[in-house]
């Protein structure tokens, strides 16, 4: 494989690695501060990319289009965890059992009013293009997408380290009895990460409807290598989702063009070998009762 | 100004606290003793709703708190200094204190202000060392934080879970000066130790605790004098 080659797959990869990015953050962090697994959280991405397309269906534009289809998948989060996973904090059981049963309402809801034929996104205008990088052409609109997540990883980070809110939900991930106890309302905490989480990964489908289309089952596919990526990365940390995603994104492709029928293996491989040299994952804290 | 009334709380199906009945009167110190497992903690967390009574009453200032989520009763002006201390480990030591959420709502002209300044006045090593991690403090140090952090909530009553737990006793003293302090700030106390000599140089009252209620009651000077109760229930 030439170089050329080789940066592109790479590119490729860096940019599927950011979408995975977007949604492994918000599943890590409400793993890593509510102590839900959310199932359902690739249902949030399915939901972003098919609200976006019928937006833009109605002449919304892309831009608009993504916005509202943020709005809608981020209130559709609230109320999954006000009405629904509220009542199941603590019952690890149930959270599954709960999340995993959505996640299939949701798809033949999907299924129901867009029907099973995959459909795909339209590449905004204006970054319908190829970028001519000096040494090769690439789509600029993957180099967009890796710029927003770059910029999105920044972003998390300041908001992580730097704000009251970001030490709240650090001190939340630590010991949230503790916080309660020091006049935080943890509810209202929890609320408001699950419908930036869901928001977060409403954002990744809409960015990745023109790469990687849409189908049913794109949720479960997603929702398997954030997963990974969590475990790799370790819980309740956007930096261990940042790199988990580059590298699950980059090994991924990589792996199918190279050997098609050992990606899955190869993405499991590393999430063994992590496990077994850093059992919290890469940037884990240990998990907490 | 605290008071509990007949207070049963159970861990799964084992009954902690038995009826448990005490007052902490405004503006005092009082000191619950016991040995291990008599269920000290188990009453700070009933207090600070972590394990709220199944039966029985709790009020503060006259209003019922029991079955209030903790951060409500935090924020009706109860801080908690917990076992163990529980620092934030991700935090540096400026947002431990930061964090607290303040209660905004008090308007009382008494109860001080507590601040990042005042709490830094009060223990100077903690502004020296804001930007530290909170674990990176030796353990009488992370006690002067959790004692700020709990300050930041604005408290006019304080928890105290063995602030003396695992600290040398040169240590222990300056956290017996620190009660002394933060009592004639105009604070009310209920220290739980196992540290009978801590105990009984801050406290105003003392409670002796066994198998889940009350089994004595006195001043500290009383319990200095009784060695009965000293040997049979606090093995001293």
């Amino acid at each position: 494989m030439s170089v050329t080659t080789l940066t592109m797959h790479l590119l490729n990869g860096l940019a599927y690695g950011m979408l995975l990015f977007m949604i492994a953050a918000g599943l890590s962090i409400i793993f890593g501060l509510m102590n839900v697994v959310n199932l359902a959280h690739g249902t949030f991405y399915l939901a972003g990319v098919y609200i976006a397309y019928y937006f833009i269906g109605r002449q919304f534009g892309f831009w608009l289009s993504m916005l509202l289809s943020i709005i809608v998948v981020a209130i559709l989060g609230v109320l999954m965890e006000k009405l629904l996973l509220e009542r199941v904090y603590g019952k690890e059981l149930e959270q599954v059992l709960l999340t995993f049963g959505l996640s299939f309402i949701f798809a033949d809801v999907v299924k129901w009013i867009w029907g099973t034929s995959p459909l795909t996104l339209p590449v905004p205008s204006g970054l319908d293009v190829s970028a001519d990088l000096g040494f090769m052409i690439f789509p600029a609109y993957r180099i967009f997408v890796i710029l927003v997540g770059c910029m999105l990883a920044v972003l998390l980070w300041y908001m992580e380290n730097k704000t009251r809110v970001g030490a709240m939900i650090r001190a939340g991930v630590d010991d949230r009895d503790m916080l309660s106890a020091l006049g935080i309302n943890i509810k209202v905490v929890f609320t408001c990460i699950f419908a930036f989480g869901a928001g977060l990964a409403g954002l990744s489908g809409v960015l990745g409807g023109p790469i990687m289309g849409m189908y049913v089952g794109i949720d479960s596919e997603i929702l398997i290598s954030s997963l990974v990526i969590v475990v790799i990365g370790g819980l309740g940390t956007w930096k261990g989702a940042f790199i988990g995603a580059i590298m699950v994104g980059v090994v991924d492709t990589l792996g199918r063009v190279l050997f098609p029928s050992f990606t899955m293996a190869m993405i499991f491989a590393i999430m063994i070998v992590v496990l077994l040299i850093k059992p919290n994952g890469l940037f884990g804290r240990g998990a907490h009762a | 100004m605290l008071k509990l009334d007949q207070v049963d709380t159970y861990y799964g199906n084992s009954h902690i606290l038995q009826r448990l009945s005490f007052e902490v009167p405004e503006g005092k110190c009082v000191a619950l003793l016991g040995r291990n497992g008599a269920g000290k903690t188990t009453t700070i967390h009933s207090i600070a709703g972590l394990t709220p009574p199944r039966q029985g009453s709790i009020t503060y200032k006259g209003q019922p708190i029991s079955g209030l989520p903790p951060y409500k009763i935090a924020r009706r002006g109860i801080g908690l200094v917990p076992q163990g201390r529980r620092i934030f480990p991700s935090l540096s030591i400026r947002e431990n204190l930061t964090v607290p959420a303040k209660d905004s709502r008090s308007t009382e002209s008494s109860r001080q202000k507590w601040t990042l300044d005042e709490v830094y006045k009060l223990f100077p090593i903690l502004k020296e060392r804001e930007h530290n991690m909170g674990t990176q403090l030796s353990g009488g140090q992370q006690q002067m934080l959790a004692i700020g952090r709990a300050l930041m909530t604005n408290p006019e009553f304080i928890l105290m879970d063995e602030p003396s737990e695992g600290l040398a006793p040169v240590i222990i003293e300056q956290v017996g000066d620190i009660i002394k302090k933060l009592k004639e700030t105009g604070l009310s106390i209920l220290l739980v130790e196992q540290n009978f000599y801590l105990a009984c140089g801050a406290a105003d009252e003392v409670l002796v605790m066994n198998k889940g209620h009350i089994v004595w009651k006195g001043t500290p000077q009383e319990l200095l004098a009784n060695e009965e109760i000293q040997h049979q229930y606090l093995g001293v």
